[in-house]
């Protein structure tokens, strides 16, 4: 079969061989999606929830669970490779931790990774972290809906 | 070795520098079965064949988790690189998953002496056996001298670790009782190691027992005979003994020359896998060629040829195409 872009070929010793693309199945796979809690707060319900629902959505999604740093966090995105970081915190260390996320994945070089958060966080505070770079946040009472929705969006088409 | 004369692609150099973005990269096109991940696994694959690859499996809720974060933590100790690819399933009804094996893995911040991955099953056939082999060469290429695979074993699973890893430990607990059934079906088989975890508990000891008078039942001569190690992870205790046993196995691989063997077995699986995968395609695609093969159809259904015969039309069709 010589499809567009397979004709390719190498040599092994005198003979030549001919290389076959791998099948063309769905390149993109599901999203792939970090859920973590950073900081010191116990409550891990809501991640949880969220985590599941995410789940249902057909995404991927790697549970981190609590008490993580940010540099815990950037690193387990970047070896996992995911698409969206979803922080969840009740805490109220939000200004100081969200932040951090957003500069560590910057000195990465990995801004591809887009970063959302749920949790109680004041709205003058959600401005913020919106202009710094927080794609969404999602305080209580959002619908599951909504957060699956906002995920994929985020997400984006079939990255390169 | 022999290697191809193209330029090493830009994403296997960037691997064997140590990018780790490059690997994880890597890793998810291999996963996701993307062509353009190719040239870079096919460049790779000499620097491969150099680790010590563990897998362990073992029914939800024995500790695997817990047990790799110590058997983590030991490797580390003796300064050993170490790559970790859990395994968790994905959802038959939506394709998710939730991977939550990094919860229990803990490591100092910014150790690139371990690369760990979580990666769903996502369901095909043999989907253990596809995407992890790959993947965990592609972490014995980036550098990493131990390489731990961890799977729940229940159902197809707990067989295709086999395919992967060189020493495969099967992870039990006291009062599994009459699941011990299950465990000679499936699981009982593949153990090079016998890991009996939470042995804080009581009904250690007998169980441990259990699985030792199994092991010499079955030991055939000069075959190897399963160790039975005892651990716990809330003591924490046997940890190096379990690494130890491990250690026996790989070495009695490379006394009794089966290494090579089963190296070469299952290489040849891998091929055979490869070039049926194709097959497969290029059916489909000859099928999808075929405009009569509705009309081939209804004369198989009315008796008029018969479906060897029909067989023979689409191979050919299928080694037209070629």
């Amino acid at each position: 079969m010589s499809g567009p872009g397979g004709s390719e070929s190498f040599s092994l010793g005198d003979r030549l061989y001919r290389v076959v693309p791998m099948p063309p199945s769905t390149p993109a796979g599901p999203i792939r999606v970090l859920i973590a809690k950073p900081g010191l707060d116990g409550h891990d319900r809501g991640a949880k929830v969220v985590a599941r629902a995410l789940r249902d959505a057909g995404m991927e999604v790697i549970y981190a669970g609590l008490r993580q740093t940010p540099e815990e966090i950037v690193e387990s995105a970047l070896e996992e490779d995911v698409r969206l970081i979803g922080l969840s915190i009740l805490s109220g260390a939000h200004m100081a931790l969200f932040p951090r996320v957003l500069a560590l994945l910057k000195q990465k070089r990995a801004t591809r990774i887009r970063v959302f958060a749920g949790g109680i966080i004041p709205d003058e505070d959600a401005k913020r972290l919106k202009k710094m770079g927080i794609r969404a946040i999602f305080g209580p009472g959002a619908s599951l809906d909504e957060i699956v929705a906002a995920a994929r969006k985020l997400a984006g088409p079939v990255r390169s | 070795m022999t290697r191809p004369p193209t330029p090493t692609p830009l994403a296997a150099r960037r691997v064997l520098r140590g990018d780790r973005q490059a690997l994880a990269r890597l890793i998810s096109q291999v996963e996701n079965r993307d062509p353009s991940a190719l040239p870079a696994v096919r460049a790779l694959y000499p620097h491969s064949g150099r680790a010590t690859v563990v897998g362990v499996t073992g029914p939800l809720g024995v500790g695997k988790s817990s047990l790799l974060n110590l058997l983590l933590a030991h490797l580390r100790a003796q300064g050993k690189r170490v790559g970790i690819v859990a395994v968790d399933p994905s959802s038959p009804f939506s394709g998710g998953s939730i991977l939550g094996d990094r919860i229990r893995l803990e490591r100092p911040p910014g150790d690139d002496g371990v690369f760990i991955r979580s990666m769903a099953s996502r369901g095909h056939a043999g989907g253990v056996a596809l995407a992890t082999r790959e993947t965990v060469r592609l972490l014995d290429a980036f550098g990493m001298e131990v390489i731990l695979v961890e799977t729940v074993g229940s159902g197809q699973s707990d067989v295709e670790i086999r395919d992967v890893a060189s020493t495969s430990v099967v992870v039990v607990v006291p009062h599994l009782g009459d699941e011990v059934q299950s465990l000679k079906a499936g699981l009982f088989e593949i153990a090079d190691v016998f890991c009996v975890n939470k042995s804080d508990l009581p009904g250690a000891d007998s169980a441990a027992r259990y699985l030792t008078e199994m092991t010499q039942l079955i030991a055939a001569k000069g075959a190897w005979q399963p160790s039975v190690v005892r651990t716990s992870t809330t003591l924490p205790s046997g940890v190096p003994e379990l690494w130890t046993a491990i250690e026996r196995h790989e070495a009695f691989l490379d006394a009794d020359g089966s290494r090579r063997t089963r190296d070469r077995q299952r290489l040849t699986d891998e091929i055979l896998g490869l070039v049926r995968e194709r097959v497969d395609r290029q059916l489909a695609s000859a099928l999808g060629r075929e405009p009569d093969l509705q009309a081939l159809l209804d004369r198989v259904v009315a008796r008029e040829i018969d479906p060897h015969s029909a067989a023979d039309r689409l191979l050919a069709e299928v080694r037209r195409s070629r």
